[in-house]
């Protein structure tokens, strides 16, 4: 039995942790709502470029433009953009997210190259060797599309030259505050949409197809980049409040539980120095 | 009349979704006007003013680039930034056009001096629109 000084200060110990994993709650709260609200108006816009972009990978290839971004080729190497947290304390988040990683490499039969996009995912990466390319860290709670753009741009670039023939997006999609679902997505090239025969006409394009395309297509890249980014933020402040609110309400139980003990031995000390006393008592008697 | 569904969305949200009568947009080589059942078109936008006519009503919106596309019916417009005329504020537009008039008169680097004038052209379109929304408020004098 531990003695009654041992077991009050551990109650104290875990009441401070209590308090540090309440405010770390509150915070994460606060975060998550801005990120949810961000990640909820930003769907919309991420839908549509997807829709448009498929559309037009579906449309018959005009024979004078080559688009380095629309065309399908024989997969050499593949690179892999895996968006993680930062920071850790967010419950099971980076472990799945980086278990369904490993698991999407493990299943190639090409070399991966990776970008990292946070640190819990590049100190995983390099802890098992992977070939690990490029590493972003320090995006910080909101970021603006600029912030993201580099990545983008590296990706178009090393896609476009040809060091890399397919790339993959991984990031935890933001489903609610409680669940959240690690995701591999293929990025470029991109997915024709199934198109009715008679939606397979050919676009008019204004003023024409290059002008358009160039700037359309990596514009997607960057916009489908930021948004995972926002799924991300979104689900690590979720994961996190909820982790927080389970780690508090752990505390609160375990003082509950140690507050009874401590008065139990407190009652036996007392029990005990009383009978003692007795004892004396009639020993002098 | 036949009329075709027009989506307007930004990064940020989704500013315009209804099923309008004539849609007219500053197109990279200039207006265009959008009528239904218009053939497949993608066009990317220059800073301008939108214009959305539904049941004889005109709407405008200040649009800073994008991309129009029409596809069967639909109308989608993916905007870099998208605002309603009433949405707009006229006097900070007005002081975002000043202070990048400012930085052009000061002839800063190219990279800077690019920035500014796309800067006053928004700015210039958004008070445009603004305008447009006052005289539409005050009757009109003829007709």
């Amino acid at each position: 039995m531990p003695s009654l000084r041992q077991i009050k200060r551990r109650i104290r110990s875990i009441e401070n942790t209590g308090k540090v994993t309440k405010a770390m709650e509150m915070i994460a709260a606060s975060k998550m709502r801005r990120a949810q609200a961000s990640v909820l108006a930003g769907r919309p816009y991420s839908e549509k470029i997807q829709e448009v972009i498929a559309h037009l990978a579906a449309q018959p290839a005009e024979q004078d433009v080559v688009q380095p971004l629309l065309e399908q080729r024989e997969v050499r190497r593949i690179q892999v953009v895996q968006i993680t947290p930062d920071r850790g304390l967010c419950g099971g988040l980076h472990s799945n997210l980086n278990r369904r990683v490993a698991q999407f490499i493990s299943q190639q039969s090409v070399p991966v190259g990776i970008i990292s996009v946070g640190r819990k995912g590049r100190d995983f990466m390099i802890r098992y060797g992977q070939d690990v390319k490029a590493a972003f860290t320090g995006l910080g709670d909101r970021p603006v599309v600029a912030d993201t753009s580099v990545i983008s741009r590296m990706v178009v670039d090393d896609y476009s030259e040809g060091s890399f023939d397919q790339v993959f997006i991984s990031y935890m999609e933001f489903v609610s505050t409680t669940v959240q679902q690690p995701v591999v997505r293929q990025l470029l090239p991109i997915v024709p949409a199934e198109l009715q025969a008679t939606q397979r006409v050919g676009y008019i394009y204004e003023p024409d197809a290059s002008t358009v395309l160039e700037s359309l297509l990596p514009r997607f890249v960057e916009m489908e980049i930021y948004h995972a980014v926002l799924e991300l933020i979104a689900s690590e402040q979720s994961a996190r409040m909820v982790a927080m609110r389970n780690a508090t309400e752990s505390a609160s139980e375990m003082v509950t539980d140690l507050t009874l003990l401590a008065n139990k031995v407190r009652q036996e000390t007392i029990t005990s120095e009383l009978l003692d006393l007795i004892a004396g008592a009639a020993a002098v008697r | 009349m036949a009329t075709m569904y027009l989506e307007i969305t930004t990064a940020e949200r989704r500013t315009f979704a209804d099923e309008v009568d004539v849609l007219v947009a500053p197109g990279l080589d200039g207006e265009l006007s959008i009528l239904p059942n218009h053939a497949p078109l993608m066009t990317a936008l220059q800073p301008g003013e939108i214009t959305i006519r539904k049941d004889g009503e005109e709407t405008y919106l200040a649009v800073t680039g994008g991309f129009l596309e029409v596809m069967g019916n639909q109308v989608t417009i993916l905007a870099d930034a998208a605002e309603p005329s009433e949405e707009i504020d006229e006097e900070r537009a007005r002081k975002a056009m000043e202070q990048a008039q400012a930085l052009i008169e000061s002839r800063v680097s190219d990279q800077e001096l690019g920035q500014a004038l796309a800067a006053v052209q928004r700015a210039a379109t958004r008070l445009r629109v603004a305008r447009r929304r006052r005289s539409r408020e005050r009757p009109p004098s003829q007709g």
